[in-house]
């Protein structure tokens, strides 16, 4: 079993902060398909389509029979550690800092020899159970776990790396008029978050979730997302001590081209949705990539709230979807931004949910407390990718298999006279 | 399958061994230390470099250069030219090309160099693109590079067959030892057990003094047919045997034996000999571990019998198995690829009389093993070669 992380001490601002520096980022095209599963929280290895014989590391043809048909495909994780060493020194600065690192040879039950972490937990030379993980620089790593669960496991620092836990972190909710924000910070609470920011605009207008609000104990601060000013006044007084941002403020109409007779709400949706994404981000990213390595309540993770219309539109919301595709696009360009300094950002893809202005769609919809729950499980996983409900992973299965299928089933036209 | 038995080496000697100084770090290139070497060499032999027809290179640092662009950069033409980017194996390969390439006619007289600068940070850089699966497999890990994989190596050793860390520790100590006679060394400092088994530990159970110092040198010999030695009158020796073999044995989970174990036999037929008859044994030290394998495998003892063997001999110049003659890497330094000459071309001393302060006595038959590329969870080129007394200085 593993300690329980403590919360951090408070910050001596006249000691040093540890540098953002990362692990190797470069990695072979074929190596990027562990990164890619392990990217929502999957284990995946490439199997031969022809023979059947798992590979690692990862190949451009079959070692044993020269095929070049590698499917990434679900491993199965049991696996024997024959050898083991903890690393105390390293030419590469992101370990130098980090000694003693334990690492070792996993025999896997199906094949292949896997260089690994290990968990503090696991005992040398026996049974370990193989996950896959997203480390600072982005990139899928293997780690042996003990191949039962052990408590606290989730604290040790190899795991405080590879993931985005909110325990003992801080965290900014953007909107605490959304319909989501009281669920959202009782599962922040629950995982163990620090302070609970929570941005609130034109705060002498009354909404009904306050009272809740107050009563988990959220700090609301004054904050609209389509203030320039506002935003940048935030970020100078909290985004020092902001670990995670979750943005979900968004402005949703029905609706595509013709059914408005303008574009003022398609403005109003830009402007929330896109543009408010990118106002936070100039104001709180620079910030928060400077303290990506500061100990336990370290900057670690940027959450967005999208529609799956960002993957591909969804008529009966069409402009709104498009706004959701610039925002799924800047949130693929905050990526690259945020890279060097290892800052996560994490992508919750969700199909309609339980509000007001969805009220029209048939269900399934997906619950303000579900979309929490897998909003904080991403989290604690470290993923990148998160599809919450079961239209965004019908959606996302449809896309993956043929994006012009999909969008031809999207936009059939109806019957006409 | 029945293999068919290589033909004999007869009439392919190498003469003219030489080492540069190695140095800590360097601000020259690579260029530089072979061009260094290879004058060494020629000039020890009173050769002019228009002389040679043949030239192989084993080099890390050259970037963006190969053998090619050094013909051009060090004025050669030759017939005959490769390159071998095969680590600690280079030796033992760019000998077994170079001697069919004589035999043939394709080159007469073939210069082998290794070399390598080390620039400050320039062991980083290099671990850094070293190969891929290194790169997407194990370098993410902690990032310990050969000491982390070693260290595994080593780990499993233990447990498999009840090595001590004293055990490896002899190994080091009696090349320290060996090293004090070598003035090119670049550690000369002695080293006692006990100080070993305190040293600070780098990845355990690897510790300071089981890793070796990388630096800047270069190594070179040089091929040729027996009548040209003859007819130059210079000192040589002959090549009786050689081997290589890459990515033996894939599917042992982890590395506790190497290729020589599918060649060995063809070695020592080709060499009309057996272990026992080894006066001198230069093996590939990268760190101790691999000596141990290279005992076993090449059949100085039985697998598993590394501790026992080491705890039964005395592997100094003067002692009962001389080993590591010059101090080997772990005590005269790693210069990039010259590690893999760097037992290659003191054998070639020993059995041709000139060793000077590390001579062991009488030698006349030598074994040298090579053993290279961790290219992923374990290194891939293994090499052997014996050489046999021709002509003495």
């Amino acid at each position: 079993m593993t300690d329980p992380l403590l919360a951090p001490p408070k910050k001596n601002p006249q000691r040093r902060s540890t540098s953002p520096t990362r692990p190797p980022e470069m990695r072979s095209r074929a190596a990027l398909g562990l990164t890619a599963a392990a990217a929502e929280g999957r284990l995946a290895l490439q199997c031969c389509a022809e023979c059947a014989t798992w590979q690692y590391p990862p190949r451009d043809a079959c070692v044993a029979c020269l095929s070049n048909d590698l499917p990434w495909v679900d491993f199965p994780p049991q696996g024997q550690l024959l050898a083991e060493t903890t690393v105390q020194t390293s030419p590469r600065l992101y370990y130098r800092e980090r000694v003693p690192w334990r690492i070792g040879t996993v025999k896997t039950d199906v094949g292949p020899i896997i260089l690994v972490h290990i968990h503090p937990d696991v005992t040398p030379q026996s049974a370990i159970h193989l996950t896959a993980h997203l480390d600072r620089a982005g990139q899928g790593v293997l780690v042996a776990m003990p191949p039962q669960e052990t408590s606290n496991a989730m604290d040790a620092p190899l795991m405080r790396e590879l993931t985005a836990d909110p325990k003992h972190r801080r965290v900014l909710l953007t909107d605490a008029r959304a319909e989501n924000a009281p669920a959202m910070a009782k599962a922040l609470k629950d995982a163990g978050a620090a302070i609970i920011f929570m941005g609130e605009s034109e705060s002498w207008r009354p909404y009904t979730a306050r009272a809740a609000l107050q009563e988990i104990g959220v700090e609301f601060m004054p904050l609209d997302v389509t203030d320039t000013l506002s935003v940048q006044t935030l970020a100078g007084e909290i985004g020092g001590k902001t670990d995670i941002l979750i943005n979900n403020a968004q402005f949703v109409r029905p609706g595509g081209a013709l059914a408005r007779g303008d574009v003022g709400f398609a403005q109003n949706e830009m402007d929330v949705n896109y543009f408010g994404m990118m106002r936070l981000a100039q104001a709180f990213g620079p910030g928060m990539c400077k303290r990506t390595a500061d100990e336990a309540n370290s900057a670690v993770a940027w959450v967005n709230l999208l529609h799956i219309g960002a993957l591909a539109n969804t008529p009966e919301y069409g402009a709104f979807a498009a706004s959701q595709s610039a925002a799924h696009s800047l949130s693929q360009s905050l990526r690259s931004e945020f890279r060097t300094a290892g800052l996560r950002v994490m992508n919750v893809f969700s199909g309609p949910t339980e509000s007001d202005w969805f009220a029209s769609l048939p269900p399934p919809k997906v619950l303000p407390q579900s979309l929490a729950r897998d909003v904080i499980k991403g989290l604690q996983a470290g993923v990148e990718d998160v599809w919450s409900g079961d239209i965004a992973k019908d959606v996302r299965d449809r896309f993956r298999r043929d994006p012009k299928v999909l969008e031809r089933e999207l936009t059939f036209g109806g019957d006409g006279p | 399958m029945t293999r068919r038995a290589p033909a004999s080496y007869n009439g392919v000697v190498l003469t003219a061994p030489f080492s540069t100084p190695y140095q800590r770090y360097s601000i020259d290139t690579a260029h530089h230390w072979i061009a260094r070497a290879l004058k060494g060499s020629l000039d020890s032999v009173g050769l002019k470099k228009n002389q040679l027809d043949g030239f192989s290179v084993s080099s890390f640092t050259l970037f963006p250069d190969s053998a090619v662009g050094l013909t051009q950069h060090l004025g050669l033409s030759t017939r005959w030219l490769d390159h071998v980017p095969m680590g600690g194996a280079s030796a033992g390969v760019a000998l077994r090309r170079a001697a069919r390439a004589v035999q043939a006619g394709d080159a007469d007289i073939v210069a082998c160099v290794a070399g390598d600068t080390n620039h400050i940070d320039s062991f980083r850089q290099l671990l850094s693109s070293f190969s891929r699966f290194a790169m997407d497999a194990s370098y993410p890990y902690g990032y310990g590079g050969p000491n982390a994989n070693f260290a595994l190596l080593t780990d499993r050793y233990m447990n498999e067959f009840g090595a001590t860390r004293a055990d490896f520790g002899r190994i080091c100590v009696s090349q320290r030892d060996n090293a004090l006679k070598n003035p090119r060394a670049v550690m000369q400092k002695q080293l006692t057990l006990d100080q070993y088994l305190k040293a600070r530990l780098i990845a355990d159970p690897i510790a300071l003094f089981d890793c070796v110092m990388p630096c800047a040198g270069a190594e070179s010999f040089l091929v040729m047919h027996e009548d040209k030695a003859l007819q130059l009158g210079i000192p040589f020796a002959r090549l009786t045997a050689a081997i290589e073999r890459h990515n033996a044995h894939a599917d042992d989970p982890m590395q506790l034996r190497g290729g020589w174990t599918l060649d060995r036999d063809t070695l020592w037929e080709m060499a009309g000999c057996t272990p026992l008859d080894i006066d001198v044994m230069q093996t590939y030290d990268d760190y101790p571990v691999i000596v141990m394998m290279q005992f076993e495998d090449l059949g100085m003892c039985e697998k598993g019998e590394g501790p026992t063997f080491v705890r039964d001999h005395d592997l100094t110049i003067n002692g009962n198995f001389p080993h590591n003659t010059s101090g080997g890497q772990l005590s005269a330094g790693q210069a990039g690829a010259a590690g893999g000459f760097i037992g290659m071309v003191e054998a070639l001393r020993q059995v041709t009389g000139q060793a000077s302060g590390t001579q062991v006595k009488d030698a006349a038959r030598a074994l040298v093993t090579g053993f290279g590329m961790i290219n992923y969870d374990r290194g891939l080129c293994t090499s052997a070669t014996v050489l046999e007394t021709g002509v003495r200085a």
